[in-house]
């Protein structure tokens, strides 16, 4: 394995004395997938603001690499309708070579909108404008907040996979916050489940059985059909054991297969 | 006579052409009540100045940084409301100034043209002023251009980018502050902020970048100079409310051009 790029440990966080994030260690390394995924509250994007070094934990100690370059794309970019901008002046912001925008741009798809606002963007346009933002700067870590957000099904798709192929070209660590575990990414990802700590952790597959990932999202698992296992019976809610632990894995009596 | 007009067309047009690219900024991060507190404020940079016989235009320009620090670090609490805050300080501050006037008997300021300007009085020192800071702020903008527009886009964008949010913030604020202690004379204390805001948001219908607004802004500012200037000289209104009567109908026929 190679050296952390970056690397939580015993990180916690409090807002007004309230806890909103508990002893979480998280280690990312160059090529790897991490997606955090939680219910809503969970802390999910205060943990990535740590991470990015937006917020301060308030405990708790995080190493980052030297040669740590990191690309962001964030939940939302709310442009003030006053604000007028194209999507070729927006990503010169960072990146004076016009050509070098080109090339990004073609990369994810959207060129052909080089001279439009950035207001008459699309869901998927405007995540796609974002992730090209983000790769311009040749990271070596994405850090991709509910990518697919705003999105529809078939756009998601694609904007996976779009992900993964820039991930493989960058050979970049990705860390995603999601809704959904993902097929696409479900061969090399290492999925987080995160609910103010670490509930489990391990691969999509592993994760899905584990009796905290169901305790949490509970029978709502419809939401979740691009799972490498398949849905043959129904999750009891009441079944699953409060389990705090780490990836106890399959311990739970439903039957897979 | 002529140099009356002359020296004052000029004053105008340097302050005007800073304040379009200056206000599109404050329009755009939705400061404009900010710019109005800071504005209010530096009567009472004046009024330090005269009873401590300062220099007026440094003691504006300190006065006005102060409260910009003063601004950002209330504004971090959340106990109020921004506008709220903004609301109890830009009036305060007004008042603060016009006490502390009052109470200096030895003393004879002409209220109105600290309120309203008086572009009719303007010298050569002064335009000395006025281009001097004039430049050093233009250097200044030009110079933090890219990251204030992050910053404006996205603040954590950009500081995940490595742009030094704080530095640039602090900059901002300094421009602002310089801008307010020359566009006083123009248009006074009172009338500021509407320099800043109505060429901004008038150019906004119009431009595609935001640097086309930028530069649109300081053309329709420099318009309303002009055009209020000479509703001044024939009609004899007072210079400043009429410079600023006449960007708001500028501002009214952008409208019409109907906005994108």
């Amino acid at each position: 394995m190679n050296a952390p790029l970056v690397k939580l440990s015993g990180i916690s966080k409090y807002f007004n004395g309230e806890k909103a994030l508990s002893a979480i260690d998280l280690s990312i390394s160059q090529g790897q997938i991490i997606t955090l995924i939680g219910p809503n509250g969970a802390g999910k994007t205060t943990l990535v603001k740590i991470v990015l070094g937006l917020v301060d934990a308030s405990e708790g100690a995080i190493y980052r690499s030297p040669d740590l370059r990191i690309g962001y794309m964030p939940q939302k970019l709310h442009i003030d309708t006053t604000l007028p901008i194209t999507l070729e002046r927006f990503l010169t912001l960072t990146e004076k070579s016009t050509k070098l925008c080109s090339a990004v741009l073609d990369e994810v798809g959207i060129l052909r909108l080089l001279h439009c606002p950035l207001s008459s963007l699309s869901g998927g346009e405007m995540q796609r404008a974002l992730l090209a933002r983000a790769i311009l700067r040749k990271p070596n870590f994405l850090v991709l907040d509910e990518p697919v957000q705003g999105v529809d099904v078939v756009g998601q798709e694609a904007l996976y996979a779009l992900i993964s192929q820039l991930h493989d070209r960058l050979n970049c660590a990705v860390l995603m916050v999601s809704h959904d575990l993902h097929l696409v990414m479900s061969s090399t990802n290492e999925v987080i489940c995160l609910n103010q700590h670490i509930c489990c952790h391990g691969r999509p597959d592993q994760v899905s059985n584990n009796p905290a990932f169901i305790e949490l999202f509970g029978d709502k698992t419809t939401a979740y059909t691009t799972y490498t296992h398949h849905h043959d019976h129904d999750h009891d809610l009441h079944g699953a054991v409060k389990n705090t632990g780490a990836a106890d894995i399959n311990e739970r009596g439903c039957l897979h297969d | 006579m002529i140099d009356v007009l002359l020296y004052a067309l000029l004053a105008g047009i340097g302050v005007a052409i800073i304040t379009g690219p200056l206000g599109a900024f404050i329009v755009w991060r939705r400061m404009a009540y900010f710019g109005d507190t800071l504005a209010h404020s530096s009567l009472l940079g004046i009024a330090i100045a005269l009873l401590f016989s300062i220099d007026p235009t440094l003691s504006v320009i300190v006065t006005c940084l102060m409260f910009a620090m003063i601004l950002v670090v209330l504004q971090q609490q959340k106990n109020l409301a921004s506008d709220t805050l903004l609301g109890i300080l830009s009036h305060t501050s007004l008042a603060i100034g016009l006490v502390a006037m009052a109470l200096m008997p030895d003393v004879r300021v002409d209220l109105l043209s600290l309120l309203f300007g008086d572009l009719l009085t303007v010298n050569k020192n002064d335009l000395i002023t006025i281009y001097g800071i004039g430049l050093i702020t233009m250097f200044l903008l030009v110079k933090l251009w890219n990251p204030l527009l992050a910053i404006t886009i996205d603040e954590e964008l950009a500081r995940v980018e490595g742009v030094r949010f704080k530095a640039i913030r602090t900059a901002f604020m300094l421009i602002i502050a310089l801008e307010i202690a020359v566009a006083m004379k123009v248009v006074g204390v009172l009338l500021i902020t509407a320099l800043l805001v109505i060429p901004a948001a008038t150019a906004r219908s119009f431009s595609k970048t935001p640097e086309q607004m930028a530069f649109f802004a300081s053309i329709i500012g420099c318009l309303a100079v002009l055009l209020g200037l000479a509703c001044s000289w024939y009609i004899d209104t007072p210079a400043g409310p009429s410079i600023v009567l006449c960007a708001g109908l500028l501002f009214l026929i952008s409208l019409f051009r109907g906005n994108r």
